[in-house]
C-alpha cells in the first residue's frame, strides 16, 4: 500500500464507522473491496491488520449494536471475509472472537438488519471469501453456518439465493477437495461431516416433493459439476444420479429445465462423462420431456465432442421431429422426402404439435435455431439430411405467408397457426441462409430461390423479414456460384437476378426506411460480389437501380443515406453509375466523387459522413479510377472536410485515409525501411500541400483519444519512414519550427483556433524528431481514468464527498 | 323474428322482422354487372366504338332485386356506411315504401357526393339509343360469354336520377351515435360508430327483453373516422355480422407502403400514376400518407389532381364533421389547424382538384402527375379518359385500390394495355383474426353472418384461417334465403298504472317474494301494454249508465283462490290420524308421495305441482280430505 493510502486509510475508517456520516455511493465500496482484495493478494493480509488497526477496529466497530447502514454493515462481512480467507488472518480474527461476532449467531445474522437483502448477501459472500482453509471448514461447521446457507436457498431475493447455492458448491468443494486429492474416487464414510451435511441436503432436495426445493438442489449440482474437476466429483455424481434419474419418472417431470442443465453440466465434465449411466440417463430425459423442453438437452449433445452414437441418432431425431411433422402436413405423395425414417419417423406421427399457437411457435422456432447453430460444427450429425431440411425450411416458409396447401386436418391447423407469423420467418429465413453451405438438387435449390423472391415481393413481409430474406438470398446467390470459387453466377441465378433487380428497384421507394436501408446493404453486398461479371453489370445497368441509389443520397433518414453512400461508392467502382439524370443544372454534382464530397461537407449527420470517409479510404486503397488519376487532388478536399468535421469518427477516419495516402506514397507499412530521400521529398511535400500536418499534429491533441492516437500512429509511420533506424539526420532546423513548436503548445494547452500556416517539409521533419511520439502514444494507450482510477484518488473521493478533506473545490466527476 | 338476404355479403341488404317491424338493414348497390358493359368515354373513342362485336348502347343498370318482400311493407331502413346505401333510391322511389330511412349525417351527405357523381358520371354522356331486347333469355343465350352467363338480366335498372336521388333523401332522417330511436313503441333502434367510415355505424335493434345487433362495415384500425364502439354490442342475443374485408389476405398497412413505392417509382422515371377510386373514404388516408410520404421520396414537386363533379365538396365536407373523426383529429379541430392534411396539400398547390377533365384541369395539367379518379369500375367517369391517354405508354400505372372490382375485369375493354397494373385493394373492414378477437370480447349468444364468411375462399380453401370462428359455429344464411332466428321471445313488459298498483296487497310468500293478484284490464296500443284498473261495478243509481257500465263490465267467472306451498307428508298424515282416519299409508313416488287411506279405499297423490284425491263416489269425503289439504296451503 502506498503511504499516501496508509495515511488516508483511518479517516477513511472513521467515516465508514461514523453513522452520522452516510457513504452516498454504493459503487464507492465496491470498487474498495476490489482494492482490499487485490493488496491482500498481493501481500499478506494479517501484516496488513497489524500495519493499519484501523481496519480491525472497523470490523469490531460494526459488531456494537447501533445504527449502522446496512451497506456499511454488508461492506464489512465482506471486507472480513476477504481479509479471513488467509489462514493465519483468519486465526488472527478468530482470536478476537469477531469472526464469530459477524457471521455467527450473535452477528447481524439475529438481528434486524438481517431483513435488508444486501446484509444477507454481505453475508454469503463475506462466507464465500473466507471458505478457501481447513480452518474456515471447522469454522462452518461450528457456527451453524450450513443450515443458515441452507434456508437462505429459498430466500426472496434471487440474487442472495443464487449466492447462497453458490456458497454451497463453495463448501462442497472445500471439504471434498482437500481429504480426497489424489485419491481415485473417495467414498461416502470418507466424507467431513460438513460435506455430510450438505449431500444429504441435496438428497433431501432432489426427493422433495416441492419442485423449488428440486430447483435449487439441481442447480447446486450443475455448479458443482460444471465448475469442480475434481475426482470427488464422481463420488458424488454416483451418489446422486439414482435420484435425478427418478425425477425423470415423475409425471410431470419436475424442473425441466435445470435438469437438462444439469445433464448437459455433468455431460461436459471431463470427469464425469465416461460414466455410462449418465448417457443412459440422458436418453430418458430425451423421451421423457416434451419435445420443447428436451430441445436444448438433444442440442447440448450434439455439440459433444463425444458420445454414444445412438443417443446423438436419438437428439437430433428430436431437433428434426418438428420439421418431419411439418413436411408431413404436406406430403402429398409417399414418395416425398422424409426427415425421419423408420421408428423415430412412426414415434412422431403420433406426437403432434402442441396445441396453443404460442407453444407450437415456440418449438419451432427452438428447433431452427438450434439445428442453424448446428449446421457448421465439424461434430454435426452426418449425413447430414440437407434435402428434406431445405424441403422443410421452405414449407415452413410457404405456411407462412399462406401458400403451403397442407393435406391433413393438423397440416390445416399448423397453417392456420402459422399463417404471418414474424417470429418463425425469421427463424425460418436465417436457417435457411445457413443451409446455403450445403448444397441440395436443383428442382429444390429452384424453390428455395421461389419462396425468397415471394417474400421478397409480397408487400406483408415485415422489415425485419424482408432484411433476413435479403440476407438469405444472397448467401444462395453466393453459394450458386460454380464451380467453387469462381465469381460467375450460374444461369438460373442469373434468371432471378432480373426479378430481384425488379424487387429492388420497388423496395428502394418504399416508405418504410428499414426497408430501403435493408435494400441498399443488399445491393452494396451484391455489387461487391459480381460488380465485374457481365451479365450482373448488363442486368444492373438496364434498370432503374443506380439511379434511385443516387437519389437515396438525399433520404431524410441518415441511416439509409450512409447505406446509400456506401452503395454508391461500391456502384461507382466497378463503373456501374450512370451519370445524373438532369445535366441542366449545373450546380448538381456530376461525378461521384463529388457527390460524396458534397455529402461530407453539407451533411448533419454522422452516419453518411463517416461512410463517406469508408468509401474514400476503400477508393483510395483499390486505386478506383477517378482517384488513382490525381489521388492528391482527389485527397485534398477530403482531408481539410475530415479535419473539421465534429464527429470523431470522421476524423479518425480521415487519419486513416491520410495513413493510405502515405503508405501510397513510401511504401507500406511493417519492418521500418527508409522511404529514399527523394521519394521522401517529394512525399512530403504532397503531403505538405494537401495539409496533412496540420490536421495531424491538431489530432495529437484531439480531445477524443482515438483521434490522438490514430495521428500518432500516422506521425510514428512517418518518422520511422524519414529517418532509418539508428542514423540521425541533422536536417538545420529551419525558421518555422519554433514557430510550429509554440503552435503545438498551445494546442495542448487547449486554444484551437491558431492555424499552423505554411509548412515546409524540413521543418515538419524536425519537429516530428524533436517529438517524444513513443511516450505520447504510451500515455494514450492508457484508459482516459487511469489517473482517477487510483486506488488513493478513491480514498480521496470518499473522504471529500463527507467533507473530511475540507476542499470541496475538487470536482471529481 | 325472421332474417331475410339479399345480394353480396359486402353490400348488405337484409331484412329483419322484429316483433311486428320490419326493418331493412342497409341496401348496397352491387354494380359488378356494370363490367359487362363497355366504358362509357368522355371523348369519341374511335378504339372502343370499333371492337369487333361489341356495340355501345344500353344504359347502365344494375339493381338486383328479387321478389323476396313486398317493399312497401318495410317500415325503416337503417343505413350502417354511405357504399350501402347506394340503392336506396330504387328501394323508396316507385315501390311504395311508406317507411323512414336512418343513417348519420355525413352518411346521407357522402352518400349523397357518391350518388351525385355516378349520376353525373352517367347522365353527362347521354346515349342515342338504348337497348333492352337482349335481356330476352332466348337472345341473351346467343351473346358471346361472357353475356350469356350473367345472370338475372332481366332485373338489371336504368341508373337513377337525380330527382330520385333527391327524392329518396328526403325520407332520411338524421341521428346521431347513441341516439335512441323509438320504432312504433316495439322496438329501439342505436346507431353505434363502426370506425370503418365518417359517419358510419353499426345498430342495436332492442326490446325490452332481446338484443340483435347489426354488425356491418366496422374497422379496429386507427384511421379518420370516430374508433369503433365495441362495448354497446356486449350482451347481444344474436350478432349479424356483415361488411368483412373483401381482401382477407391484405394487410392495409402493407397495400399502402406497396402503393406508395410503387407511385414513387413510376413518378421517378418520369410516368403518370392513375388511382381509380371513390371521391370519399380511403382517398384522404392515402392523401394523408402520401403527404408524409412525398417530402421524404422527393416527389415534393409532383403534382396530384383530384378529379370528380364532387371532388371540392368530398374534401371540404371531411374537415367539417369534427365529431364524427378520431379523437387525434378532433383534437386538431381546437388548434388552429384543419383535421386532415389534404387542407395543407391544397395550400401549397401539392393537390389541386376539379369538378371534370373540361375546363380549368386542361390548362394546369402537368406531366408526370398522380392522378385520383372515378369510377374504379373503369367503365364511366374521368378515369376512362385517362386509361386511353395513358395506356399506351409502359412508364404509367394504374394502380387500383377500392376492392369492390375485380381489377382484370376492369382492364378487359382497355387490352391490350402496355401501362404497368399494381393492384393494392385497400380494405380497413375488420379480417378474420379481428372478428374473432371482437366475437371473444362482445360474447353474443348467437352469431348470423353470410355462408361465405362461415368456409375459407374457394380459392384458398387450405385458409382455415380465413373463416368466421366462433362457439357456438355462426348460423349461416345464403342469399335470398329467410331464416329464422335462433331465439324465442318469452317475455315482454306490462306497465302497471299507478292507482291499479296502489290497490295491490302483496303478500310475501317467501323472503323477499311478494304476490298480489291482480283484476286488471290489459290495453294495448302502440305496443305498449298498460294494465289499467277495472271499470268500477254497476253503481245501483243511474239508470242511464247503469246499462253501459254492465256492459262494459267484462264476463268474468268469480275467481277461486290461488294456493301455494307445500304439504308436509308426516304432519298432513297426523293430521288424518287426528281427524279419524286410521290405517294410512304412505308411498314414495318419483314425484311425491301417495297417501293410502286403505279403510276409505282413497288415494291422495301429493306430487310438487298438483295434489289428487281420488275417492269411490264419496263427495263428502272429498270435501272434508280437500279441506284437510288445504289447511297446509296458502290462499290468496
Amino acid at each position: 500500500m502506498d503511504p499516501e493510502c496508509a495515511r488516508l486509510l483511518p479517516a477513511l475508517c472513521a467515516v465508514l464507522a461514523d453513522p452520522r456520516q452516510p457513504v452516498a455511493d454504493d459503487t464507492c465500496l465496491e470498487k474498495l473491496l476490489d482494492w482490499f482484495k487485490a493488496v491482500t493478494e498481493a501481500g499478506s493480509s494479517l501484516l496488513l491488520l497489524q500495519e493499519h488497526p484501523c481496519l480491525v477496529e472497523l470490523l469490531f466497530h460494526v459488531l456494537k449494536p447501533q445504527d449502522l447502514s446496512s451497506r456499511i454493515l454488508s461492506f464489512a462481512l465482506r471486507l472480513a471475509g476477504i481479509f479471513a480467507a488467509q489462514e493465519n488472518c483468519f486465526q488472527f480474527l478468530q482470536q478476537g472472537e469477531l469472526l464469530p461476532g459477524l457471521f455467527g449467531e450473535p452477528g447481524p445474522l439475529g438481528a434486524a438488519a438481517w431483513a435488508a437483502p444486501s446484509v444477507r448477501s454481505g453475508w454469503i459472500q463475506g462466507l464465500h471469501s473466507l471458505a478457501q482453509h481447513p480452518s474456515a471448514l471447522r469454522f462452518l461447521a461450528d457456527s451453524g453456518a450450513v443450515d443458515t446457507i441452507f434456508s437462505l436457498q429459498g430466500d426472496p431475493s434471487l440474487f442472495v439465493a443464487s449466492a447462497a447455492g453458490q456458497l454451497l458448491v463453495r463448501v462442497l468443494d472445500l471439504a471434498l477437495r482437500g481429504p480426497a486429492e489424489g485419491r481415485v474416487c473417495p467414498q461416502a464414510w470418507d466424507w467431513p461431516a460438513c460435506a455430510r451435511k450438505v449431500v444429504c441436503h441435496l438428497e433431501d432436495c432432489l426427493r422433495s416433493e416441492a419442485t423449488p426445493r428440486v430447483t435449487q438442489a439441481l442447480h447446486v449440482l450443475t455448479t458443482t459439476f460444471g465448475h469442480c474437476r475434481g475426482l470427488w466429483t464422481q463420488g458424488l455424481w454416483a451418489r446422486l444420479s439414482p435420484l435425478v434419474a427418478r425425477l425423470l419418472e415423475k409425471d410431470p417431470v419436475p424442473a425441466p429445465h435445470a435438469l437438462v442443465d444439469l445433464l448437459l453440466g455433468v455431460a461436459r465434465s471431463p470427469v464425469l462423462s465416461s460414466d455410462p449411466g449418465l448417457w443412459e440417463t440422458a436418453a430418458q430425459a430425451l423421451s421423457r420431456l416434451s419435445p420443447t423442453q428436451a430441445g436444448p438437452l438433444a442440442a447440448g449433445i450434439l455439440k459433444l465432442q463425444d458420445c454414444p452414437q445412438a443417443l446423438r441418432i436419438q437428439a437430433f431425431s428430436i431437433l428434426l421431429q418438428p420439421l418431419a411433422h411439418v413436411l408431413e402436413a404436406t406430403a402429398q405423395a409417399p414418395g416425398t422426402p422424409r426427415l425421419l425414417e423408420g421408428a423415430a419417423g412412426d414415434l412422431m406421427a403420433v406426437d403432434t404439435f402442441p396445441p396453443s399457437r404460442s407453444a407450437c411457435v415456440g418449438l419451432l422456432c427452438s428447433a431452427l435455431a438450434h439445428l442453424e447453430l448446428l449446421q457448421p460444427l465439424p461434430q454435426r450429425p452426418s449425413p447430414w439430411p440437407q434435402a428434406p431440411l431445405l424441403a422443410a425450411v421452405v414449407t415452413i416458409l410457404r405456411f407462412c405467408n399462406g401458400s403451403a396447401a397442407p393435406s391433413s386436418e393438423a397440416g390445416g391447423r399448423l397453417c392456420a397457426m402459422l399463417v404471418g407469423c414474424v417470429r418463425v420467418q425469421r427463424a425460418a429465413l436465417d436457417f435457411l441462409g445457413v443451409l446455403s453451405q450445403g448444397l441440395g438438387p436443383q428442382e429444390l435449390v429452384t424453390q428455395v430461390f421461389a419462396i425468397l423472391l415471394e417474400y421478397l415481393v409480397s408487400p406483408d413481409s415485415s422489415p425485419t423479414v424482408l432484411k433476413k430474406a435479403f440476407q438469405a438470398t444472397l448467401r444462395w446467390l453466393l453459394s450458386s456460384a460454380t464451380p467453387p470459387g469462381c465469381c460467375d453466377l450460374e444461369p438460373y441465378a442469373q434468371l432471378v437476378l432480373g426479378e430481384l433487380l425488379a424487387v429492388l428497384q420497388k423496395r428502394l421507394c418504399s416508405p418504410c426506411w428499414e426497408v430501403r436501408d435493408s435494400g441498399l446493404e443488399f445491393l452494396t453486398q451484391m455489387t461487391r460480389h459480381w460488380g465485374g461479371q457481365g451479365s450482373f453489370r448488363q442486368a444492373l445497368l438496364g434498370s432503374e437501380v443506380p439511379e434511385l441509389t443516387r437519389q437515396l443520397l438525399q433520404d431524410p433518414e441518415s441511416y439509409v443515406r450512409a447505406s446509400a453512400v456506401a452503395a454508391v461508392g461500391q456502384l461507382s467502382s466497378w463503373g456501374l453509375l450512370t451519370a445524373p439524370s438532369s445535366p441542366e443544372h449545373p450546380a448538381v454534382p456530376q461525378t461521384p466523387l463529388e457527390e460524396l464530397l458534397l455529402v461530407l461537407t453539407t451533411d448533419s449527420e454522422g452516419f453518411p459522413r463517416r461512410a463517406v470517409m469508408r468509401v474514400f479510404t476503400e477508393w483510395l486503397r483499390d486505386g478506383y479510377a477517378d482517384v488513382a488519376e490525381d489521388p492528391e487532388q482527389s485527397v485534398a478536399p477530403v482531408l481539410r472536410a475530415a479535419s473539421r468535421d465534429l464527429d470523431w469518427e470522421v476524423r479518425v477516419q480521415g487519419l486513416e485515409l491520410a495513413l493510405v495516402f502515405l503508405e501510397q506514397l513510401l511504401g507500406p507499412r511493417g519492418p521500418s525501411t527508409a522511404a529514399p530521400p527523394g521519394a521522401l521529398t517529394q512525399a512530403l511535400q504532397a503531403l505538405c500541400r494537401v495539409q496533412l500536418f496540420e490536421f495531424a499534429f491538431r489530432s495529437l491533441f484531439d480531445c477524443d483519444r482515438p483521434v490522438a492516437q490514430k495521428s500518432c500512429d500516422l506521425l510514428l509511420f512517418l518518422k520511422a519512414k524519414a529517418t532509418p533506424s539508428g542514423s540521425q539526420q541533422e536536417v538545420g532546423d529551419g525558421p518555422n519550427v519554433a514557430s510550429v513548436e509554440a503552435a503545438l503548445r498551445r494546442w495542448q494547452a487547449g486554444e484551437q483556433g491558431q492555424p499552423l500556416g505554411e509548412l515546409a517539409p524540413e521543418a515538419v521533419l524536425a519537429v516530428l524528431r524533436s517529438m517524444d511520439l513513443e511516450a505520447l502514444r504510451d500515455t494514450l494507450a492508457e484508459s482516459s481514468d487511469h489517473v482517477e482510477r487510483s486506488p488513493q484518488s478513491l480514498l480521496q473521493d470518499m473522504l471529500a464527498t463527507v467533507g473530511v478533506l475540507g476542499d470541496n473545490e475538487a470536482d471529481c466527476y | 323474428l325472421k332474417l331475410y338476404r339479399k345480394r353480396h355479403p359486402t353490400l348488405p341488404c337484409n331484412v329483419l322482422k322484429f316483433k311486428s317491424t320490419t326493418i331493412m338493414l342497409d341496401c348496397g348497390l352491387d354494380m359488378t354487372s356494370t363490367l359487362n358493359f363497355l366504358p362509357l368515354p368522355l371523348v369519341q373513342s374511335p378504339r372502343l366504338s370499333n371492337l369487333p362485336g361489341w356495340s355501345l348502347k344500353d344504359g347502365n343498370a344494375f339493381l338486383d332485386k328479387t321478389e323476396l318482400i313486398d317493399l312497401s311493407t318495410v317500415d325503416v331502413i337503417l343505413i350502417s356506411n354511405y357504399h350501402c346505401m347506394m340503392a336506396l333510391p330504387y328501394i323508396t322511389e316507385h315501390t311504395g315504401f311508406m317507411g323512414t330511412v336512418y343513417a348519420t349525417e355525413p352518411t346521407v351527405q357522402i352518400g349523397r357526393l357518391l350518388m351525385e357523381e355516378l349520376v353525373n358520371f352517367i347522365e353527362r354522356v347521354p346515349k342515342a339509343q338504348s337497348a333492352s331486347l337482349w335481356k330476352n333469355k332466348d337472345i341473351q343465350r346467343l351473346l358471346p360469354s361472357p353475356l350469356k352467363d350473367a345472370v338475372e338480366v332481366s332485373t338489371w335498372r336504368r341508373c337513377y336520377t337525380m330527382q330520385e336521388v333527391n327524392s329518396a333523401l328526403s325520407k332520411i332522417q338524421l341521428v346521431g351515435y347513441s341516439q335512441k330511436i323509438e320504432l312504433f313503441g316495439a322496438v329501439q333502434v342505436t346507431p353505434l360508430s363502426s370506425g370503418y367510415a365518417l359517419g358510419s355505424s353499426n345498430w342495436i335493434i332492442q326490446s325490452h327483453y332481446e338484443k340483435v345487433s347489426y354488425v356491418s362495415g366496422s374497422s379496429l384500425l386507427t384511421t379518420h373516422p370516430q374508433p369503433m364502439d365495441q362495448a354497446s354490442l356486449k350482451n347481444s342475443d344474436v350478432l349479424i355480422l356483415t361488411g368483412l374485408t373483401q381482401i382477407p389476405t391484405a394487410n392495409p398497412d402493407s397495400m399502402v407502403g406497396e402503393f406508395c413505392s410503387n407511385l414513387a417509382l413510376t413518378v421517378r422515371n418520369g410516368g403518370n400514376v392513375l388511382v381509380p377510386c371513390y371521391p370519399s373514404g380511403v382517398i384522404y388516408d392515402l392523401l394523408e400518407c402520401l403527404y408524409q410520404y412525398i417530402d421524404s421520396a422527393g416527389l415534393s414537386s409532383i403534382p396530384f389532381y383530384f378529379i370528380s363533379p364532387v371532388a371540392n365538396s368530398s374534401l371540404e365536407f371531411s374537415q367539417i364533421f369534427a365529431e364524427w373523426l378520431c379523437h387525434n383529429k378532433q383534437t386538431k379541430v381546437y388548434l388552429p389547424e384543419p383535421p386532415f392534411p389534404h387542407a395543407e396539400l391544397i395550400q401549397t398547390n401539392k393537390l389541386k382538384h376539379y369538378p371534370s377533365i373540361h375546363g380549368d384541369f386542361s390548362n394546369d395539367f402537368r406531366q408526370p402527375c398522380v392522378v385520383f379518379t372515378g369510377h374504379p369500375s373503369l367503365r364511366f367517369g374521368d378515369v376512362v379518359h385517362f386509361m386511353e391517354l395513358w395506356g399506351k405508354s409502359s412508364l404509367n400505372t394504374v394502380i387500383f385500390t377500392e376492392p369492390d372490382f375485380s381489377y382484370l375485369e376492369a382492364l378487359a375493354p382497355y387490352q391490350p394495355l402496355a401501362m404497368k397494373c399494381i393492384y393494392c385493394p385497400i380494405d380497413t373492414r375488420l379480417n378474420f383474426i379481428q372478428v374473432s378477437k371482437l366475437l371473444k370480447e362482445v360474447q353474443p349468444l348467437h352469431v348470423v353472418c353470410p355462408e361465405q364468411y362461415t368456409q375459407p375462399p374457394p380459392a384458398q380453401s387450405h385458409r382455415m384461417d380465413l373463416m368466421v370462428d366462433c362457439q357456438p359455429p355462426a348460423m349461416s344464411y345464403r342469399r335470398a334465403e329467410v331464416l329464422a332466428l335462433p331465439f324465442k321471445r318469452r317475455y315482454e313488459k306490462i306497465e302497471i298504472m299507478p292507482e291499479l298498483a296502489d290497490s295491490l296487497v302483496p303478500m310475501e310468500i317467501k323472503p323477499g317474494i311478494s304476490l298480489a293478484t291482480v283484476s286488471a284490464v290489459l290495453h294495448t296500443k302502440d305496443n305498449k301494454h298498460v294494465l289499467q284498473p277495472p271499470p268500477r261495478p254497476a253503481q245501483p243509481t243511474g239508470g242511464k249508465k247503469r246499462k253501459r257500465a254492465s256492459d262494459d263490465i267484462p264476463d268474468c267467472k268469480v275467481l277461486k283462490p290461488l294456493l301455494s306451498g307445500s304439504i308436509p307428508v308426516d304432519q298432513f298424515v297426523q293430521t288424518l290420524e287426528k281427524h279419524g282416519f286410521s290405517d294410512i299409508k304412505v308411498e314414495d313416488t318419483a314425484k311425491g308421495h301417495i297417501v293410502l287411506l286403505q279403510e276409505a279405499e282413497t288415494l291422495i297423490q301429493i306430487e310438487e305441482d298438483s295434489t289428487h284425491i281420488i275417492c269411490d263416489d264419496d263427495e263428502v269425503l272429498r270435501v272434508r280430505l280437500r279441506d284437510l289439504v288445504l289447511k297446509f296451503l296458502q290462499k290468496f
